[in-house]
């Protein structure tokens, strides 16, 4: 089973080059097959994959690689076309299917009415299949292409209705700012090559632990180098502003990036390089203090925003943030964890959200809801499921379990410490308390907008799945205290490094535990008494609490900041050099020859006796030189 | 001798003078003629007689005819003399004077020191061995030149005169 | 008789002068042509005298192709007067200057 891995990316790739070519001459249905059945029998094979994968268990660290071709085979540097397919890669693309053809087949209703309806599937469908080539890439080239791949096909997506002016100015910023990731990667990748002579990833991970000593100031910069990369992808501190504005792309888009592809390539990035991290506690630490800034920055500018779809952004940039705390402490297999737990609830989020925008005719202003729980109960019920998952409600969701995990870990860790702990528990109740606010202001109190639509199965059997997936989720790493084998921990720990426990930290577990658990659900009654005493209006009725309000609003002021350091400075530059000095001695050739020509022209005047004159004239010039010099 | 040559001479410079400041075309034609006729007698002089010989017969009497024929068919006569007239004002000659007069001044420079020896009488009969002996070559792109001269001549002409033909011509223009 | 030869060569650049300054001051364009023919005849006289002086056939050979030369240009040029006449009903160059750059 395990030879038919090369399909799993090739499907996608293929349904968007037969949707690009053919689309505009096939009928809705087809499309929606062809774009849905892709996805959907790529997820049916990674199941397949995955079963063959772990039958082979008896050996304990088995990979499997397949390699289809020689890419290219330049003076000794030849990379392959070959997939690589672990624990972790495994994981991955399980996840990445499955949640993809959730959203294809969501989107199969939900943009019926587009006129570009082809050209939707064929960009999808290319996003996933580019981030399917980056998680099973064997080697950093390869996986370079995914990279790109996914950030091209984040900017189609998110300028899908190019018709608006900010929708392309969206499109173009989410490709600028992450290609400032892009680079560092680059430049990372150009490290790794001069020093270690190869791209594969295993045999660099090998080569740097034999030649790069721990701590050494090359594994440091290179990995500080692929966290810039990490984070550009993954819309962390200083590189998030792009993603609340990746909104403006349909709501299933926003769906596959935040859940399924591109934002989580960048932990899969950090993860797939671990050996280099650990090489570099520096850099490790790197990443568990940005998670948490993140965290923290992100969940205050999420309690603040009035449309529903950027409150899920900022709540993406704040789980994204748990995950990169939880990699920076060494809890890898937490991190992958929650990454899983986090696709299935934020993309049955998304797609709820959806729902709702579509029902309210493209509202997605939250003030201007309310009420939807009577008219849309599936919707509402589903969309509670995945907020008490995001909330991480104790016992019943999955996203206690992976989130708990992470809370307790950056404590415990031998690179943990109370602080990052601090944020992340502090983080834990600003989720809850924007979560929850959401979930109050879209579907309770008064009825404001009436529900027009009503979602048909293509929609709401994702919802279910996803609901379903959002609570039954945590079981596969369920830890010992609640009964649980951490079965995912155990299968990830065959290919990434174990987690190290502080010595004297690791007791207490449970209190830890408990005390999380408060928080989310104090953080839920908070917002909900604030919300109901209309204490939280009076809040925000003060002129500090207001400027306070705008100033998370703008997602603390980082666009204005970028605007005034970055963007001002190289437009004021690029002004000043539009017509610069090398430029003035070419026009003024040009003006010159111009000028000559307007003077020849005006020798030309047709009159016969001119020429005559001009003939004479350099006669007796060309006489007078030869007799009287 | 040297006085025929003088005399010959003074009447060559005048009737050209008179040829440039003339304004009737026929007039200037005839003051040409004579030009032609004076240089004639010079080449005579200077033993030169077949050239003086085609000077007369070609120049002043093939040329010249043309150029008769050219005037009386385009009626030029006193009417396009006043027109003339009212073109040349005083001040027109000035410029093309001096730079004329430059020209001359730089030539005659040149020639101060010229001639010197005396000269032989060249016959026809010399004239014609070198046209036919080492000037072969050159005779023979003078006659390419003249029926290149003959057909565009003829081109030019032919459609002149279907134009006259095919469409009324000025004077039965006039009439009515 | 031995100064003859360089009073002819005078003779000839006095002609020639005449010749350009008519060429430059007339308009009428069988003036010009006119004037045209009296800048050959100076350059044939400069020739002829020189043959006369080495008592060469060579100038007068060199006369004889600015006969033949000035019959060609004069037979084209008076078709193209007609020509002129024809289409501008005009002879004046300053008028005729569609050559204009």
């Amino acid at each position: 089973m395990l030879e038919l891995l090369w399909i799993i990316p090739a499907l996608p790739f293929a349904g968007s080059l037969f949707l690009a070519l053919l689309g505009r001459k096939l009928p809705r249905r087809a499309i929606a097959c062809l774009g849905a059945g892709s996805v959907g029998i790529c997820a049916l094979l990674t199941g397949l994959v995955a079963i063959s994968f772990i039958g082979h268990t008896s050996s304990h660290s088995f990979t499997y690689t397949q390699t289809l071709w020689s890419w290219l085979d330049v003076a000794g540097f030849g990379p392959s076309v070959s997939l690589h397919l672990d624990a972790l890669s495994l994981v991955m693309i399980l996840v990445i299917t499955l949640v993809s053809f959730l959203i294809h087949l969501y989107s199969t209703e939900f943009m019926i009415g587009d006129a570009d309806y082809s050209r939707f599937f064929a960009q999808m469908n290319l996003f996933v299949g580019s981030m399917l080539t980056l998680v099973l890439a064997d080697n950093f080239l390869l996986l370079y292409l995914g990279w790109e791949g996914v950030g091209l096909c984040s900017y189609l997506l998110i300028g899908f209705w190019y018709g608006e002016p900010q929708n392309g100015y969206a499109a173009r910023k989410a490709f600028i700012v992450t290609r400032v990731g892009d680079t560092a990667l680059a430049i990372a990748l150009f490290i790794i090559f001069t020093h270690l002579g190869t791209l594969r990833i295993g045999e660099v991970m090998l080569a740097a632990r034999d030649t790069w000593p721990a701590g050494s100031p090359i594994a440091t910069v290179t990995a500080l180098l692929l966290l810039a990369g990490a984070v550009g992808k993954s819309a962390q501190l200083p590189l998030q502003t792009w993603l609340p504005d990746a909104m403006a792309g349909p709501t299933p888009v926003s769906a596959l990036i935040h859940a399924a592809t591109m934002v989580t390539a960048g932990v899969y990035l950090i993860a797939r390089t671990n050996v280099l991290f650990m090489l570099s506690p520096a850099a490790l630490t790197a990443v568990a203090v940005i998670g948490a800034a993140t965290l923290v920055v992100a969940g205050f500018s999420g309690l603040v925003q009035h449309d529903i779809k950027r409150v899920l952004a900022y709540s993406t940039i704040s789980q994204i943030g748990y995950m990169f705390l939880a990699l920076g402490v060494g809890a890898w297999s937490a991190a992958i964890f929650h990454f899983m737990t986090h696709a299935f609830f934020k993309a049955l989020l998304f797609l709820g959200a959806g729902c709702v925008i579509a029902a309210t005719d493209g509202e997605h202003d939250m003030f201007k809801m309310g009420g939807l729980r009577k008219q849309m109960p599936l919707v509402f019920w589903t969309f509670l499921i995945g907020a008490c998952s995001l909330s991480a409600v104790p016992l019943i969701t999955a996203g206690f379990y992976s989130k708990d995990l992470i809370i307790w870990k950056a404590y415990c860790s031998a690179r943990g410490s109370v602080w990052l702990w601090a944020a992340a528990i502090f983080g834990s109740l600003l989720t809850s308390m924007y979560t929850f606010r959401m979930v109050l202001l879209t579907f309770f109190g008064p009825l404001r907008k009436n529900a027009t639509k009503r979602p048909g199965w293509p929609m709401s059997l994702p919802l279910v799945v996803l609901a379903v997936l959002s609570i039954a989720g945590g079981l596969v790493d369920l830890p010992k205290n609640f009964g649980g084998g951490s079965a995912l921990t155990k299968f990830l720990t065959r290919d990434l490094p174990s987690f190290v426990t502080a010595p004297g930290r690791a007791v207490h577990q449970g209190m830890f535990g408990v005390f999380a658990a408060c928080v989310s659900l104090g953080g839920i009654l908070l917002i909900e008494l604030l919300m109901r005493s209309r204490m939280y209006e009076k809040i925000s009725e003060s002129p500090r609490a207001k400027a306070l309000h705008s100033f998370w609003f703008s997602g603390w002021g980082f666009d204005r900041l970028y605007d005034l350091v970055l963007v001002s400075p190289y437009a004021m530059l690029a002004r000043i050099n539009r017509d610069d000095v090398i430029d003035y001695f070419y026009t003024g050739l040009s003006r010159l020859s111009r000028q000559g020509w307007r003077g020849l022209c005006a020798t030309e005047n047709g009159r016969v006796r001119s020429f005559v004159l001009g003939i004479a004239l350099g006669a007796a010039i060309i006489i007078g030189l030869a007799v009287f010099l | 001798m040297n006085i025929l040559f003088y005399m010959a001479s003074i009447v060559a410079v005048i009737a050209t003078l008179m040829v440039i400041l003339e304004f009737n075309p026929v007039h200037a034609l005839l003051y040409l003629i004579v030009s032609l006729l004076s240089l004639a007698v010079i080449f005579f002089l200077l033993g030169a007689p077949f050239a003086a010989a085609l000077e007369v017969i070609i120049y002043a009497g093939a040329i010249m005819v043309l150029f008769v024929f050219v005037v009386m068919m385009l009626n030029l006569g006193p009417r396009s003399a006043d027109e003339e007239r009212s073109w040349h004002p005083a001040r027109v000659w000035f410029g093309p004077f001096l730079l004329s007069a430059a020209l001359l001044a730089e030539l005659l420079f040149v020639l101060r020191g010229g001639g010197g020896a005396g000269f032989g009488e060249v016959s026809p009969e010399e004239v014609g061995i070198a046209l036919f002996g080492p000037y072969l070559l050159a005779t023979e792109l003078a006659s390419m030149l003249l029926l290149s001269g003959l057909i565009g001549a003829y081109h030019l002409g032919r459609g002149y005169g279907e134009a006259r033909r095919h469409e009324p011509g000025p004077v039965e223009e006039s009439t009515p | 008789m031995t100064r003859i030869v360089g009073h002819v060569l005078i003779l000839a650049a006095v002609l020639f002068f005449l010749g350009l300054i008519g060429v430059l001051v007339r308009r009428n364009i069988v003036f010009m042509l006119l004037s045209i023919e009296i800048m050959f005849n100076a350059a044939g006289l400069a020739f002829v005298a020189a043959g006369a002086r080495w008592a060469k056939p060579d100038g007068q050979i060199m006369f004889i192709f600015i006969v033949s030369m000035a019959a060609a240009e004069v037979s084209v040029a008076l078709a193209l007067v007609l020509q002129m006449h024809h289409r501008l009903k005009i002879l004046d160059t300053d008028a005729a200057k569609s050559l204009r750059g």
